[in-house]
């Protein structure tokens, strides 16, 4: 049996042994449906969080409305769902084969989530500085802060963390020893970051906003 | 322009259609923000929207929508971890409402 017959989607059995390879579960690779795994359990993890702060928010008489513009987190929203635009643009280069156009989407990607990172850190520097900390804050209960630095920190370790995976990937796809699958993955947790974020504006920060 | 470029090209307009709903909807949300109406039907409002946008986000930029079983996979697990988790709301409403403190 040759190294072709043993390929099932882009993966390859590097032993070179015969080998029957069964088909992978819904047909998607092992690395892609690892990732959905992982996912789906990032979801749930997500999901608790987001139930916690609804039922502390829910259970807390005169909880607090600090926020009074939302400028920074609009312009925060349009970076993230725009780089799951340049995301998907650089996977669909790399499906394409087109390896220069792949990377540089990817790292555009990255620089969007160097962005927001540093949009988020201006955002948390401005209510630290009005008094509020993981334990305190000036507008009464302290829970606010607990639940809002946890939730938005969260979010922010997964970006720094996809930021760190994409420049990565990216170079090493450059470098040749990752292909577009690897790529494609990459993208499927950007989308993932950027997926979350679209449930963290309006309940923590939309929902807080003082009128 | 070739089988294959035609073919990235029409992907690339469907992602940049999406890209812009995707945006359409998130300026609904901070629409809704500024409505004049309780905490509830704005939550309700709001979440309604998110849901949208992240039903649009898993099956066109994660192409979902090209895999039946892992799409059904998805749903049916979330679905289920998300209905588990709303027991805990009676609890928060005991909080405000049932005990000796409550207004």
């Amino acid at each position: 049996m040759s190294q072709a017959d043993l390929s099932i989607h882009g993966q390859v059995s590097r032993t070179g042994a015969t080998e029957i390879m069964t088909a992978p579960t819904f047909s998607v690779p092992a690395k892609k449906m690892a990732m959905w795994l992982f996912i789906i359990a990032d979801t749930a993890t997500f999901a608790g969080c987001l139930f916690a702060y609804g039922f502390t928010r829910n259970a807390t008489p005169n909880w607090p409305r600090p926020f009074h513009s939302i400028t920074n987190v609009a312009v925060m929203t349009v970076i993230l769902l725009t780089s799951s635009l340049t995301m998907l643009f650089a996977v669909r280069h790399a499906a394409m084969g087109d390896k220069a156009k792949a990377f540089r989407w990817t790292m555009i990607t990255a620089a969007c989530g160097i962005m927001f990172a540093v949009l988020h850190l201006k955002e948390w520097m401005g209510l630290i500085t009005e008094g509020a900390t993981l334990f305190h804050n000036p507008w009464g209960t302290p829970l606010f802060s607990s639940m809002f630095f946890s939730i938005t920190g969260l979010h922010l370790l997964h970006v720094t963390g996809g930021v760190i995976a994409l420049i990565a990937v990216g170079l090493r796809y450059q470098g040749g020893r990752y292909n577009a699958d690897d790529i494609e993955i990459t993208g499927l947790y950007w989308h993932f970051v950027d997926l979350v974020w679209m449930f963290v504006v309006p309940l923590v920060y939309l929902l807080n906003l003082s009128h | 322009m070739t089988t294959a470029e035609t073919h990235k090209s029409s992907g690339m307009t469907k992602d940049l259609i999406v890209w812009v709903c995707i945006l359409a909807l998130a300026g609904i949300q901070f629409l809704i923000a500024y409505q004049d109406i309780s905490a509830s039907q704005m939550f309700v409002r709001m979440l309604s929207v998110a849901i949208i946008e992240a039903g649009l986000a898993l099956l066109f930029f994660m192409d979902l929508s090209e895999n039946r079983g892992l799409k059904w996979f998805f749903i049916i697990f979330i679905v289920f971890v998300l209905l588990a988790m709303q027991y805990g709301w009676t609890d928060s409403f005991r909080l405000t409402d049932g005990v000796p403190w409550a207004k």
